[in-house]
């Protein structure tokens, strides 16, 4: 679901394939029939949007027939868990839980806290969250929740979820998705029958599921599906998130992300986070591995700025740069268009074709002093000045735009060294095949000598704000005719050092300066000494897990929480599904895995006074970041848009929410202003707009546009509509559409296909346009940009753009000016 | 003599991603074939031709049980009796070492015979160029011991490179699997005994889930010369039995 894996990642589905040769059934659920859906063996046509009903669904589905695995979930979620009296579901506030504020438009999520105990959350929000002060952490001294292991409270994590999904029924997703309920039945009962002791099921998701105003819900709703049927921690399990692109799984772990250090450590916030101490004791728990936050943060600081990271000025905490709210992509780039921001870095981006309303984006960065591009070609983003759909329009004049532009060509994958990091969190190291071209340079050339030429400016200074730069390290050893940094130099000082050379593992870190670590969940991958990405032992030379293939984070494991894989007492759930177990006679963790918990710490371990981190947890709690050891069903915080999945229409839909008086997500990111508005009238934008990739082509284009080879197999804009909507707006085959909304208007050749079938939904019949979004003004392959008829309209929690649900018109013929 | 290579393209695994296209043209350095949208499900290629060697056909049929979406990367059958090959007047088209059949671009003359002449309407002559071009299996890659760069870059292994002999035994495997799986209407193409018995068996064996003709192939591709011998044939007969003829008159006539 979310995600068409045959055709956005097919070297990937080529284990999709060999499993459904091997027996097993891959189920397809999607607005489109594509060329993952002509694969399954099932396929299920749903409504954009309504993601949260379906899953919802199953959700009840299982609650209501018995069918989770009780066992698993009774042991490894926090399904006993009591929650406070003065929590409110959406079922008694119609469609809002308590703590919604109307005025601030935000919830206050103390009410979704548990009885007895303040737990932190792993990720997500974590500072704001959590009142300053309030008891908060788990066991030893700390308090622990209430919880009633009958699973018969009717505070208790089970029951509250219960009735909270008490009425996705199987009509009601019939109903708000437009599948019919049998075909829904099956798919549930599909899941039901295929998961338990000796089976479990996986589910794949991509950007189909990410771009919604409900986007981290959707996965939540999920996580709640694989907890319930007890396929996380296990071998054919999990959720597997299908990533936008190569590698940029290593892009969140070591971060390009404004609100992230590397290994998921949160930015310091300048009014929370004064000091170190605060920084931890605020967004950290005292229990399982977030337990040691300040080993992770003072190796970091120490990897930055050596010896600038001393005990005597809090190891250089203050030195780091500071946020004050959300300074993602978009909020950042209306700021550029209101003149506040001046510079603009782009790196591999190509926002005038990839971010939503891109139109939007051509204007802002027209407010420019100077802007960079690194890209292989020049992209639209490099060439707006000139060549923009409004410089043609005449709305912007090239010499009215003050910004500076510099075009700086990169090196390919194939001209440098460096690792991927995929969606299994698996490090891949590449060797360069051959020097960049011409002034072609790598990512890491331009960051060294860009850092090693500012610096030699600064030098000297006294000035604050130039202190942090000059005190970092930036001694990377060069090598070749451009002075290229050693990028295994780099991976092993992301690994770290301790008094004695290269660490092993994360455990290994302390906060007294001693060691070293550029990202602690990476800790490992230089051991020894030796680049443990770049193994490559064939897989039949090794067992079916594979282990010395590359490395995967934490500690070389490939499953993640795979204590969950034995049941509380150490033993396999079953033969079929055996994967890591408790050896008693060695006294030791065993099996096919590195064992996700302390590798000799029995099933039986109960942590006693003076115990902190993961000695805080038990030996038969496998969820080893979660404050409290267990899986959360339902998330007492974190979130800012509720602790329970809820189906909220898209920000532009033509219904109504069946479901409940709130229509959409309350705390969806919304900036309304003239050139980013709202799709309101439903009788002028009948239609829902659905926006994806094809395998031809790579995001925004400059990989793919402008080489033939790859041109050519999708050469023009295109959109996909159903027989019936050609009917009955007279588009024909080949011919030309117009699609509008409050945005902008493009124009695309129109591909008729039953694939793209019409759906009954709340008792009418409901249309779906599908556009790829990768075509630009440049390049062999040209057309228009499907991203200038998108909003700008944001999950709350991520700051992802919903493009994957939006309202349009469709026309037959082409915009003004471009008529034959 | 080595063992007659091939491919076997097994079409129910086929995701359409059209990496062999790519593959093809990059190593080939076969030239782009025209940027046009042919509103053509997915198929922007149009068919083989002397720009493209490895074509993915895309069709849509839509049945009771919805729609079904059939993908098939097609390429030159090698044949083994190879009509481009035997009506080459220049001797530019020869069968390798390997068994398959391969145009020399630096002998062949362009004079285009072998293009009415391919039974698959496979071989083609490239614009502004005049020579005739086609896959080649990837002969220099052979010669290194390397498997065509299509069958290489196919992520799900649905093409499939080797001798023709293990090649067929697959496909022949892989027929009874689906079949037991109720996929009713597969069947193998390209075999001596299924679509390939007029070209006298091939080197590209298919496994398709419908109809060869849904995809765009003749359902019973004749080598075009066997007629021309069974003319010749006839025309030997013909002149022996007027040869017998004369010489039974003149024996007769000596008889009277």
């Amino acid at each position: 679901m979310g995600s068409n894996m045959a055709e956005c990642h097919p070297v990937g589905f080529q284990w999709v394939m060999e499993a459904k040769r091997r027996g097993a059934t891959v189920i397809h659920v999607d607005p489109r029939y594509t060329r993952t859906s002509a694969n399954a063996s099932l396929y299920v046509p749903i409504r954009a949007g309504t993601d949260i009903a379906f899953l919802g669904g199953i959700v009840n589905y299982i609650l209501q027939n018995g069918r989770e695995f009780r066992e698993y979930v009774t042991a490894y979620t926090n399904a006993a868990t009591i929650l406070r009296e003065d929590f409110r579901d959406t079922e008694d506030l119609s469609g809002l839980f308590s703590g919604w504020d109307p005025e601030q438009g935000a919830y206050d999520p103390a009410s979704w806290q548990y009885e007895g105990m303040v737990a932190k959350p792993a990720v997500g929000m974590r500072e704001v969250t959590v009142p300053v002060g309030e008891r908060d952490g788990h066991r030893g001294d700390e308090p622990e929740p209430e919880q009633d292991p009958t699973l018969e409270h009717p505070r208790c994590v089970f029951q509250i979820l219960k009735r909270h999904f008490s009425r996705y029924t199987p009509e009601v997703v019939e109903q708000v998705c437009g599948v019919p309920a049998e075909l829904f039945t099956r798919v549930a009962e599909t899941l039901c029958q295929n998961s338990g002791r000796d089976r479990t099921t996986a589910f794949a998701y991509a950007l189909g599921w990410t771009q919604h105003s409900v986007g981290v819900q959707n996965i939540r709703c999920a996580a709640i599906i694989q907890l319930l049927l007890g396929n996380i921690g296990r071998p054919g399990g999990g959720i597997l998130a299908l990533r936008g692109h190569a590698s940029i799984q290593g892009s969140t772990d070591i971060p390009t992300l404004f609100d992230l250090l590397p290994g998921y450590l949160p930015m310091p916030h300048a009014h929370h986070h004064p000091d170190l101490d605060t920084y931890c004791r605020m967004d950290a728990p005292p229990g399982g591995y977030w337990g040691r936050m300040r080993e992770y943060t003072v190796s970091l600081l120490r990897a930055y700025f050596g010896d600038h990271a001393r005990a005597d000025n809090d190891w250089g905490f203050g030195l780091l740069p500071r946020i004050d709210g959300d300074h993602s992509t978009y909020p950042t780039v209306l700021a550029m268009l209101d003149g506040r921001v001046k510079g603009f870095f782009l790196l591999g981006e190509n926002p005038a074709v990839g971010s939503a309303n891109s139109r939007l984006h051509r204007l802002a960065m027209a407010h420019l002093e100077w802007l960079v591009v690194r890209d292989l070609v020049e992209i639209e983003s490099a060439s707006f000045w000139r060549d923009a759909p409004e410089i043609a329009s005449g709305e912007l004049r090239t010499k009215e735009i003050p910004t500076e532009v510099f075009f700086l060509p990169a090196a390919a994958h194939a001209e440098k060294d460096g690792t991927f990091t995929n969606t299994q969190r698996l490090l891949q190291w590449h060797e360069r095949a051959v020097e960049p071209r011409g002034d072609c340079r790598s990512e890491l050339w331009f960051m060294y000598h860009l850092g090693r030429r500012i610096r030699e400016k600064l030098a000297g200074s006294s000035d604050p704000r130039d202190q942090a730069i000059l005190a970092l390290t930036w001694d990377y050893p060069t090598r070749g005719p451009y002075q290229d940094p050693d990028a295994e130099a780099v991976l092993a000082e992301i690994n770290g050092y301790g008094p004695s050379g290269p660490l092993s593992t994360f455990t290994e870190l302390k906060d007294d300066g001693t060691t070293s670590c550029g990202c602690w969940i990476y800790c490992g991958c230089f051991a020894g000494g030796v680049n443990q990405a770049a193994r490559k032992k064939p897989g039949r030379e090794q067992s079916w897990v594979a282990p010395e293939w590359g490395w995967a984070w934490p500690a070389n494991r490939r499953i993640l929480y795979n204590r969950a894989s034995a049941d509380p007492q150490g033993r396999p759930w079953s033969e079929r599904k055996r994967y890591i177990w408790w050896d008693a006679t060695a006294g030791r963790w065993t099996g096919h895995d590195v064992a996700d918990i302390k590798a000799d710490m029995a099933p039986d371990y109960r942590p006693g006074p003076g115990a902190r981190a993961e000695m805080l947890l038990r030996g038969d709690e496998p969820f080893v970041m979660q404050a409290d050891g267990k899986a959360w069903l339902f998330a007492p915080a974190g979130l800012r848009d509720g602790p329970l999945p809820v189906h909220y229409e898209p920000h532009e839909s033509p219904f109504d929410n069946p479901l409940y008086e709130q229509r959409a997500n309350p705390a969806r990111q919304r900036f309304e202003r003239s050139e980013n508005r709202t799709n309101r009238d439903r009788r002028r934008f009948p239609y829902v707009l659905t926006s994806y990739r094809l395998t031809e082509h790579h995001t925004a284009g400059g990989m793919s546009r402008f080489v033939p080879f790859l041109a050519e197999l999708q050469p023009e804009m295109f959109c996909e509509v159903s027989p019936q909507l050609a009917a009955e707006r007279q588009l024909v085959n080949g011919g030309w559409a117009v699609i509008t909304t409050e945005r902008s208007a493009i124009e695309a050749r129109v591909l008729v296909t039953d694939r793209i079938k019409p759906l009954r939904v709340g008792g009418r019949t409901v249309h779906q346009i599908g556009v790829p979004w990768h075509w630009g003004n440049r390049g062999l392959a040209r057309g228009s940009s499907a991203n200038d008829v998108f909003p700008i309209l944001l999950d709350p929690n991520v700051h992802i753009q919903e493009t994957k649900a939006a309202t349009c018109d469709i026309r037959p013929g082409r915009l003004p000016g471009k008529e034959a | 003599m080595r063992p007659k290579v091939g491919f076997f393209t097994d079409t129910s695994i086929c995701i359409g991603c059209k990496a062999c296209e790519v593959a093809c043209k990059e190593w080939n350095l076969v030239p782009e074939d025209g940027l046009n949208f042919l509103a053509n499900s997915y198929d922007n290629s149009g068919g083989l031709g002397a720009d493209t060697w490895r074509h993915v056909a895309f069709v849509e049929q839509r049945g009771p049980d919805g729609v079904r979406w059939l993908m098939n990367s097609d390429v030159c059958k090698h044949c083994s009796e190879a009509a481009c090959l035997e009506v080459c007047p220049t001797g530019a088209i020869f069968r390798t070492e390997f068994g398959t059949v391969v145009v020399q671009d630096d002998v062949c003359n362009g004079c285009g015979y072998c293009i009415p002449a391919c039974p698959f309407g496979v071989i083609d002559r490239r614009e502004g160029d005049g020579r005739a071009f086609k896959c080649t299996l990837c002969y220099d890659r052979l010669r290194a011991d390397l498997e065509p760069a299509c069958a290489k870059a196919c992520p799900t292994k649905s093409i499939t490179f080797g001798p023709v002999d293990e090649l067929e035994q697959m496909a022949r495997s892989r027929l009874e699997e689906l079949r037991a799986q109720g996929e009713e209407r597969a069947r193998l193409y390209g075999l001596p005994d299924a679509g390939g018995e007029g070209v006298g068996g091939t080197a590209s064996i298919f496994l398709l889930l419908d109809r060869p003709e849904v995809y765009g192939l003749p359902s019973q591709p004749v080598t075009p010369t066997r007629r021309l011998r069974r003319g010749w044939e006839a025309a030997a007969a013909a002149a022996g039995a007027l040869a017998l003829g004369v010489v039974a008159a003149v024996l007769g006539g000596r008889g009277r």
